[in-house]
């Protein structure tokens, strides 16, 4: 390649101060419960499971592409989990977790059929399943019908101390999972993730081997719906089956993908604060901020469908979380490029 | 005599299936979109029923002369603003805008009529209730009968209109090859708006027959997508006469459900939906050999 040439690239210095920044606000994050008040912890404590929520359903839509609109199958399952583990007399913390594992083992079995589903089927399909979850969570008797249970296990821990592992429990598993799926996206798996995204058929027939890469995301975004699923019922503590396994989580997961950025990594980030902060401001409004949501999510589906992040990376050369390369014409390397892509 | 009954009336039900799905499935075979709004929107077909009848005293069927019209209008509406913008971003947009439309419209008739359920069998008479008696145990109702009659003649007028009319072929060519139909002169756009405004007045009709049989209130149009959507996939999706098949299989599955448990109804749906896909990816090349082997056997 002659000099001057074009040049692929990863890294920059944009963005390894912001994975160092990343790191950093999270380490401070983690002292939280110390400076923070009651309610700033709890608040934080929901903007972590959105987060979670934001970016496995990204990682599932944006970059696999695989819409699905029954992903409170598995936010509720994993709520429901916990409490069954709970009960069964698992500590209650670690069934959380448990839980969650439990319900990505589950959408094993479950993906080999629903992921031969394409498209607006694979969606409501997905939407059925979570259908059958809920009516079948019901017939335990110890959920008790749509009148629904708590969590009495927490009542053994004093208010702060719950609050604080559980604010604790919610920024480890987003840390975690943010880790996880940087990672995930930035192998050569998420290059092929990408690809049958953008081209499945194309994808196969270069070697990528579809519904393995497939399953593996559709497993993890069921893990971190579970996840979310458990760590809401151990802030909110009632469980009730109806409010688990509503579309409006799905609804939310959409808004918070699209107005951040489908497809680009910090856009799940961003669209959960937007929506963190929207619901803070707008959630008293009822059916209007729903209304609301519901027409700004279609707007951005229509006219931006990039989202906010994907409007300024098309902008600007900012990568702070880069999971994919670029290519830069007649400049010269600022470091050595990973040579793939 | 229970069990007979339970199947007549679980078809009877797949009539009404059928009639919801009609719309769905055909916009799902010509565009290739499947409308996640079209729940909600049968929905808001029943709540233009009910103003017409509570307020004015419009007798629901005399009221879908007006109501058709008024769905027609918006599915071209909504092709022109919403569906062909998102068919254009690809696969993933149209799913994304039509839920977005389902939570504007579910949540905006939450907001103009509230949380009441409401129905339109006082405006009926006795239709909503009136049945042929045949034996001790089994009757059928009115109601339900002209539904079948109706899901019918809808599926059947729509069959029609696609084999002999022009525009009809034309909406064919475009499901079957876009491009290639444009080529011929086919007018691609024209096509498809005229397809979404035949797809909302069948949606209308479901909505009138939706709230004759049964109650209603804002965020009915979920369940209504949900039984949709099965009856279509069930009987092959983009397939007009699957769908009345496909209809009555989920009908006869809720019906049977609901006799074996009390909340067997929906499950019962649900699992006959996800056995029929499961049974399709592993035995439908053993379908397929079984016909085969049985025409070659013929032949020899």
């Amino acid at each position: 390649m002659s000099a001057g040439a074009a040049v692929v690239e990863r890294w920059t210095p944009e963005s390894r101060i912001a994975v160092a920044a990343a790191a950093v606000i999270i380490a401070v994050l983690a002292v939280g419960p110390a400076i923070f008040s009651a309610n700033a912890v709890d608040k934080l404590t929901t903007l972590f499971i959105y987060v979670i929520l934001a970016l496995t359903w990204n990682a599932l839509v944006g970059f696999c592409g695989l819409v699905s609109i029954g992903q409170q199958a598995f936010f509720g399952l994993g709520a429901y989990a916990a409490i069954r583990l709970a009960d069964l007399g698992v500590s209650v913390y670690p069934s959380l977790f448990l839980g969650a594992l439990i319900v990505g083992a589950l959408s094993w079995p479950l993906s080999l059929l629903i992921l031969r589903l394409k498209g607006g089927e694979f969606a409501i399909g997905m939407w059925v399943v979570s259908e059958l979850a809920h009516l079948l969570v019901n017939l335990d008797t110890l959920v008790r019908g749509e009148t629904g249970t708590s969590l009495i296990e927490l009542n053994a821990y004093a208010n702060d101390s719950r609050r604080a592992l559980t604010y604790w429990c919610a920024l480890g598993a987003m840390a975690g999972l943010l880790a996880i799926v940087f990672r995930l996206l930035r192998s050569p798996l998420g290059a092929a993730i990408q690809a049958i995204r953008d081209n499945e058929e194309a994808a196969e027939s270069i070697g990528v081997r579809v519904m393995s890469a497939k399953r593996l995301v559709f497993m993890l975004a069921a893990f971190g719906a579970a996840l979310a699923g458990a760590l809401w019922v151990a802030t909110a503590l009632t469980f009730q089956p109806k409010a688990y396994f509503s579309p409006l989580w799905t609804a939310y997961m959409i808004f918070m993908a699209l107005v951040g950025g489908l497809g680009t990594f910090e856009g799940a980030i961003l669209g959960a604060i937007i929506f963190f902060a929207i619901e803070t401001w707008f959630g008293d409004m009822g059916v209007w901020y729903l209304v609301g949501l519901g027409a700004t999510a279609l707007i951005f589906a229509l006219l931006f469908p990039r989202g906010i992040w994907g409007w300024i990376e098309d902008r600007t050369s900012l990568r702070l979380l880069p999971v994919g390369y670029r290519v830069r014409f007649g400049a010269e390397s600022r470091n050595k490029g990973q040579g793939g892509g | 005599m229970i069990f007979v009954n339970q199947i007549i009336q679980g078809v009877l039900l797949g009539g009404y299936y059928a009639l919801i799905a009609c719309g769905l499935s055909f916009m799902f075979g010509v565009m290739g979109i499947i409308n996640l709004a079209h729940g909600s929107l049968a929905v808001l077909a029943a709540y233009a029923l009910y103003v017409l009848a509570d307020r004015f005293g419009v007798q629901p069927f005399l009221g879908l002369g007006l109501v058709i019209p008024l769905m027609a209008v918006i599915g071209w509406a909504m092709q022109r603003l919403v569906l062909e913008r998102s068919a254009r971003g690809g696969l993933l947009v149209p799913v994304l805008s039509t839920f977005g439309l389902s939570i504007i419209l579910d949540n905006l008739l939450f907001q103009g009529f509230g949380a009441d359920t409401r129905s339109l069998a006082p405006y009926i008479g006795d239709l909503s209730y009136d049945s042929w008696t045949l034996t001790d145990d089994i009757a059928i109702g009115k109601l339900a009968a002209l539904t079948m009659v109706v899901a019918v003649a809808l599926l059947g007028g729509i069959q029609i209109f696609l084999n002999r009319t022009q525009t009809g072929r034309a909406i064919r060519a475009t499901a079957e090859d876009p491009d290639t139909a444009g080529l011929v002169g086919v007018n691609a756009r024209r096509v498809n708006a005229i397809a979404a405004t035949i797809a909302l007045a069948t949606v209308a009709v479901a909505g009138a027959f939706l709230g004759m049989r049964a109650t209603f209130e804002p965020y009915a149009g979920a369940a209504q997508l949900i039984f949709a959507f099965e009856a279509s996939v069930i009987g092959g999706a983009g397939s007009l006469w699957g769908t009345l098949i496909g209809g009555i299989v989920l009908g006869v599955a809720q019906s049977l459900g609901a006799f074996i448990n009390p909340q067997g109804f929906f499950i019962a749906g649900h699992l006959a939906f996800l056995a029929i896909l499961f049974a399709r990816l592993f035995f439908g090349d053993l379908g397929q050999r079984v016909r085969t082997a049985l025409t070659g056997g013929a032949r020899s």
